[in-house]
């Protein structure tokens, strides 16, 4: 039942085929155990093998590449995996943390990938006393949520701080004279769009911009020939999508066959992905998405460095890095205070920890310094916005044309 | 109606489980119990009328939204009957406009409907409500789930025990066997099929009704997973649609090897489930039971 999935764990392995077979092998007890329910198959395969899997792998490859997880006696656990796929399935995913829980009685339980699967596990997690590190799920509801399951942690912010930052951003661009007060919005009508234009509606308006195209389409749009040019047409500087990842290509596409080049052009979900430069042709320089790294910083790029060895490629510039720090935060909790569950969740909760977007403390189990908005400059993705955090660069604007 | 007996002894039985059970025995019976009464409403409508119906997920998207919506306004007795009269109605409105269609169409139509009902809900939350996502915070235990489900259980065995031996079970035999004969007989075929819909439309709303308190978070991408028409069809086809135990033993089966793979071959289980259906359509196309039946009257007929 039990997947060992590491290279490097093989010879561990054998040893302990051989061990045994000899009387007496007490090798298990310097195992560490970490299960995952991870979508593997379905509709949330494909996020789920951009941000959760290849971290999980590069990490546990990591760890025992050392020689296993830190403890606070100074010995070192090698870590063994359990993993399942919840085949995108809610009634799926809560099954697996229960068996888990209670028949693989796992140490530690990384969560899936999503909102809903955050949630959908997270009463099941708190009742069998797991500490959850949700570094996939954005919800605005994420201080209730903390709150009601007081050893859940959420690293990646609400749709709120989203459209919120952009909004600010533009707002900064309009004074400095750089775009006029017109922009165009489309979204689509699906968790994160609905959230980030929910918010950045008012938060736009406040900033005294006129919102001259408003519209929602559905999931799985294909033709954007229409939205292009009504946006196009409106005479706003400015063009945003909360999209996911199909329709953040297929507008890009669009833009780029129509000639349409606004000072900034922004997409959803799919813009930080590393493929995107890929389906630019190679020209997406001063496209702004969600997210954003601090390019320059030694251990981000040490980072994308060993996720492009270990897994063959490279990680998105959003989720990816925050999926990381959450496996950090966890390896230095355990060093700290070991393997109880409730004196971990202490640890994450009121810890400083050194990772690789630098020095992170929750506040109320929340993650909050986060990079809002990022944007393509020479080939990496940017962190722009907020701006007034250590490591933001200075946004391109307008945006060099498509050509 | 020792079927029947024997059926609910089982249940009962089951019923017990939660107090020598750890969580995830609990789980697996949910899984088990959920998929059963899934399998057994399908094949209610689907076995003798033969319409494959790809509909299953609509239905059970629709009950579990309603709780989404529902379950803080209302005490949750009542947001279970709320889903079933919802279901019910829903049925009657889609079996009333498509059920004359050939079969064919009917497949594709009820593939559509699930679709359907999720654009209809999406595109209502984002221009009426401004919402997409629901919360359920019900304090329901996984034991209660598996409790509510098992007395749904019970109800479909007494109903598909009064099915086999009312009037309207003799005239689905009929229909089964052969619709012009039947018309002629003076069956009436729309209401029949009419009826049979709505009873297993209502009794998959309320499994997912049921079920969605585990889930915490609902949106129509999660509670509209087409997988789950497909795995009642296969499960129901394994066993066999036509015979009253068959998707029982189509059911609970494939639930433990789906599980069983996604432990073992957590990479491979969209190829898996394919080769299966594939298996099944060409190796058992009437269900194990026939098959069994089939090898028992060989023998006979050889001895």
């Amino acid at each position: 039942m039990r997947n060992v999935t590491r290279r490097a764990l093989s010879c561990y392995v054998s040893a302990m085929a051989i061990g045994l077979a000899l009387p007496g092998a007490a090798l298990a007890a310097e195992t560490i155990t970490i299960g995952y329910a991870v979508s593997k198959s379905g509709p949330n395969a494909g996020g789920a093998g951009i941000s959760t899997i290849p971290n999980y792998e590069l990490w546990v490859h990591q760890v025992n590449e050392k020689g296993g997880l830190l403890l606070p006696d100074g010995s070192r656990a090698m870590i063994e995996v359990v993993e399942y796929d919840d085949r995108s399935s809610a009634e799926d995913a809560v099954r697996a943390i229960e068996r888990l829980a209670t028949q693989d009685k796992v140490d530690f339980i990384l969560p899936p990938w999503g909102t809903g699967f955050n949630l959908a596990i997270a009463p099941l997690m708190d009742r069998f006393g797991y500490p959850q590190l949700a570094a996939t799920a954005v919800t605005d509801m994420a201080p209730d949520l903390a709150k009601r399951w007081d050893r859940s942690f959420w690293f990646l912010g609400g749709g709120h701080d989203y459209g919120d930052a952009l909004a600010s951003l533009l707002g900064e661009l309009k004074e400095k004279g750089q775009i006029n007060d017109k922009v165009a919005v489309v979204s689509v009508a699906d968790g994160f769009g609905i959230d980030l234009i929910k918010a950045a509606r008012p938060a736009l308006e406040e900033a005294g911009f006129d919102l001259v195209v408003d519209t929602t389409y559905p999931a799985g749009t294909s033709d954007f020939a229409t939205m292009i040019s009504g946006a196009a047409g409106s005479g706003a500087d400015t063009f945003i999508a909360f999209s996911y990842p199909p329709e953040s290509f297929g507008l890009t596409k669009e833009a780029q066959t129509a000639g349409f080049n606004p000072k900034v052009f922004y997409v959803g979900v799919g813009g930080a992905f590393p493929i995107y430069p890929n389906v630019t042709g190679g020209i997406e320089e001063g496209v702004m998405s969600v997210g954003g790294v601090d390019a320059a910083s030694p251990k981000i790029q040490e980072y994308f460095a060993a996720h492009q060895e270990v897994t063959g490629k490279l990680p998105d510039s959003w989720a990816s890095a925050i999926t990381y720090t959450t496996l950090e935060v966890l390896e230095q909790a355990i060093a700290r205070v070991g393997l109880d569950h409730a004196a971990v969740a202490e640890e994450i909760s009121t810890g400083t920890f050194d990772t690789i977007i630098g020095e992170v403390k929750l506040e109320d189990n929340q993650l909050r310094d986060l990079w809002l908005t990022g944007q393509w400059q020479e080939g990496k993705f940017v962190a722009v916005a907020p701006a007034d955090r250590d490591g933001a660069s200075d946004p391109v604007v307008p945006k060099p044309a498509w050509d | 109606m020792t079927g029947s007996l024997i059926a609910l002894a089982v249940l009962a039985l089951v019923a017990c489980g939660p107090y020598i059970l750890d969580a995830y025995g609990i789980g697996l019976l949910i899984g088990a119990v959920s998929y059963t009464i899934l399998a057994s409403a399908w094949a209610m409508f689907s076995g003798p009328t033969r319409y494959i119906s790809l509909a299953t997920v609509a239905f059970y998207g629709t009950g579990a939204y309603t709780v989404a919506v529902l379950s803080e306004a209302l005490p949750w007795p009542l947001v279970l009957v709320s889903a079933a009269v919802i279901g019910g109605v829903l049925a009657l409105l889609v079996g009333l406009s498509t059920l004359r269609l050939a079969g064919i169409y009917f497949v594709i139509f009820s593939f559509g409907l699930a679709e359907l009902i999720r654009q209809l809900i999406t595109w209502f939350e984002v221009s009426v409500s401004g919402t997409l996502g629901r919360y359920i915070f019900l304090e329901l235990e996984p034991r209660h789930v598996l409790w509510q489900l098992l007395a749904l259980a019970a109800v479909v065995v007494l109903i598909t025990g009064w099915i086999h031996r009312s009037r309207i079970g003799l005239a689905l035999k009929v229909i089964g066997d052969d619709e012009t004969v039947a018309a002629h007989a003076g069956i009436n075929l729309a209401r029949t099929k009419l009826i049979l819909f709505v009873l297993s439309s209502v009794l998959i709303t309320l499994v997912g009704a049921i079920q969605s308190p585990r889930w915490v978070y609902v949106e129509p991408g999660i509670v509209f997973n087409p997988q789950v028409s497909f795995l009642t069809v296969i499960m129901a086809l394994l066993g066999g649609a036509t015979k009253r135990w068959g998707p029982v033993l189509g059911a609970v089966p494939l639930f433990l090897l789906f599980e069983w793979l996604s432990a073992r071959f957590p990479d491979h289980f969209s190829i898996l489930l394919g080769l299966l259906f594939i298996g099944v359509v060409f190796l058992l196309p009437d269900g194990v039971l026939a098959a069994i039946e089939k090898l028992r009257k060989k023998k006979e007929a050889r001895a």
